[in-house]
């Protein structure tokens, strides 16, 4: 059934991100809320990466994502105006940082470890928010936008183009979601899976734990800076808010919502998150009500998300 | 330039006496109960703005008195109605939901008193400063130290002497033989949280007094108190206390040499302290899951 399953949803799935830009505007929706939908869902199928498949709880991966916002960032503003080069070294940034940083959690775990990521995720904030001669401090970097893409044979102007950038945007989470399927039908993968399933057992076969978590948590990182990265180039613009916990919050709420244990669930839950979030914000003042109203229906009522629910009633 | 790093010294004392009374409270839910209470914040704002609105009635020691009490019986109820159920599950749950809390108390305080900063009246006598030569420290903050002090021992002493203290101590090490031994696990899990809030509440309009009112009043700082738990030692009270009070000074010392790194100091500390005592400074091996 599963196996079926996997054949008609897969193609469905990449169908609807390939003609978004153009039935997104039919229902209500916008191409910049279709480039938020794919960069936001990447973060957080990043978030889920630890949190669904390694089973390691991390509260702190806005973080990275900033870091990746503000590594491209100032890429394009003080170093050279390429939006290839400005990915790659917002990618960089947020992995090296992850890498610091998973190091020194790695043997923690459960709340401990849920809780020193919370806290370390704020050490750059704070970082981007007082260093204001180097990153603007509260206002953030403006004052630079994303440039025309150079392919060699062609140039695509992303910039005015929203259609195009959304399809730069789509090739690389395209990218990045294929490497992230390929890792986890990996023995990396398999063995990160039997960690979730019982780290004691898994000990005893002889399997580092302490290598894997850390291995885990850079993987997340880099894919949450990638994402991070592309939505600074999406906005032409970063601010420290792209740092701020909150925003973790959000990404593990997207996670859980649609599904925790299934690859595609977050991608999901950051859709109709983005969706709702776009709605209300626009709608009222007292938009962190319904989004705090949000997380609590969700923990209440759909502890295993969406697709989980879905898994469950054809499972079984 | 000693004068200025003693008195950085003694105000980081008191910043820190401030997170570690913050700290206790989101310590006690957290061992008892494993729920990382992230709307401590909210519950601290809720606190600060329930002492506000009373105030002209009751006066400054009224609200001092009454809003926390207050704020825990909303802590009692909330823990009955949605935080119970999520007892024995995965800590993500009760995690996201104490997030989505955070999200809505920020937003009642918002909706209800304004988004505005608000003064914090507090009594004249303690706002003069108590020397201008050698210190400049007004009577306030001296007082809320002694107040921190008072709490923190009455704190030790519940802990330590009655019953329920007994019973909160003996949970947190083994929850399973303390519900067999005929204690109503669900009760105690109750009160046991609403003195956490308690805690929150009355830091909430300590802190007014001392920063003025606004609705991220508590957003901006839960942070600090958890660097102090882990700075601390999860699982330990006095540990948490310690963290506090270190955490405090640490950023008081550093705003004399380096202010722009004041908020970042305590981090690098989490860091060092993380790669010495994975457990942090009085955890215990093995207390942690």
């Amino acid at each position: 059934m599963t196996a079926i399953d996997k054949r008609v949803s897969t193609p469905i799935i990449w169908l609807l991100l390939l003609t978004m830009p153009y039935w997104m505007d039919a229902v209500g929706g916008y191409t910049e809320l279709a480039c938020r939908v794919v960069v936001l869902g990447l973060a957080a199928m990043a978030v889920n990466f630890l949190l669904g498949f390694t089973g390691v709880l991390s509260f702190g991966h806005a973080a990275y994502f900033g870091l990746g916002a503000y590594g491209a960032a100032m890429t394009i503003k003080y170093l050279f105006p390429s939006t290839a080069l400005a990915i790659l070294l917002g990618v960089v940034v947020g992995t090296v940082a992850a890498a610091v940083i998973g190091a020194l959690i790695r043997k923690l775990r459960g709340t401990y470890f849920a809780m020193v990521t919370i806290a370390f995720g704020q050490v750059f904030y704070f970082i981007v928010f007082r260093w204001n001669t180097v990153t603007g401090g509260d206002d953030g970097i403006t004052g630079w936008s994303r440039q025309p893409l150079n392919l060699g044979f062609t140039t695509i102007d992303i910039l005015h183009d929203d259609k195009a950038f959304y399809f730069m945007v789509l090739a690389f989470f395209a990218l990045a979601v294929g490497l992230m399927a390929l890792l986890l039908r990996s023995p990396l993968g398999r063995t990160l899976v039997a960690i979730r399933e019982n780290e004691r057992r898994a000990r005893f076969l002889g399997v580092p734990i302490e290598r894997h978590i850390w291995l885990s948590f850079v993987i997340s990182g880099g894919f949450a800076a990638l994402a991070g990265a592309l939505f600074a180039l999406l906005s032409n613009f970063t601010d420290p808010r792209s740092l701020h916990w909150t925003l973790s919050g959000n990404f593990v709420i997207m996670a859980v919502l649609g599904g925790m244990r299934s690859f595609w669930g977050p991608l999901l839950g950051a859709a109709i998150f983005v969706v709702l979030q776009d709605y209300v914000s626009s709608h009222t003042e007292n938009w962190m009500s319904f989004i705090g109203l949000f997380f609590v229906l969700v923990v209440t009522f759909f502890p295993r998300g969406i697709l989980g629910i879905i898994k469950r009633r054809l499972g079984q | 330039m000693t004068q200025v790093l003693l008195f950085n010294v003694f105000n980081g004392l008191i910043v820190g006496a401030f997170y570690a009374l913050m700290a206790l409270g989101l310590s006690l839910i957290l061992n008892l109960s494993g729920v990382i209470n992230f709307a401590h914040g909210g519950f601290l704002a809720i606190g600060a703005y329930l002492a506000y609105s009373m105030m002209p009635y009751v006066g400054f020691w009224g609200g001092l008195l009454i809003a926390p009490l207050l704020t825990a019986g909303i802590g009692i109820i909330v823990e009955r109605l949605l935080i119970r159920r999520l007892y024995g599950r995965d800590p993500l749950y009760s995690l996201l939901l104490t997030f989505g809390l955070a999200y809505i108390l920020e937003d009642v305080a918002r909706y209800i008193w304004g988004a505005q900063s608000v003064p914090y009246p507090i009594p004249s006598w303690l706002t003069t400063p108590l020397s201008t030569s050698f210190f400049f420290i007004t009577g306030y903050r001296l007082f809320m130290v002694a107040l921190v002090a008072i709490v923190v021992g009455a704190l030790f002493l519940v802990l330590g002497r009655t019953r329920l203290g007994m019973r909160i101590r003996a949970g947190t090490a083994d929850l399973e033989t303390v519900s067999a031994l005929g204690v109503n696990v669900s009760v105690l899990r109750n009160l046991n949280f609403g003195l956490g809030i308690y805690l929150a509440g009355l830091a909430g309009v300590l802190a007014a007094g001392m920063l003025g009112l606004q609705p991220t009043i508590g957003t901006s700082l839960i942070m600090p108190s958890f660097v102090a738990i882990i700075v601390g030692g999860l699982g330990s009270l006095p540990g948490t206390l310690l963290g506090g009070l270190l955490i405090g000074v640490a950023s008081g010392v550093t705003a004399v040499f380096f202010p722009s790194a004041t908020e970042a100091v305590m981090y690098v500390m989490m860091g060092l302290v993380l790669l010495v005592r994975p457990r942090g400074l009085l955890g215990e091996e093995g207390r942690v899951q």
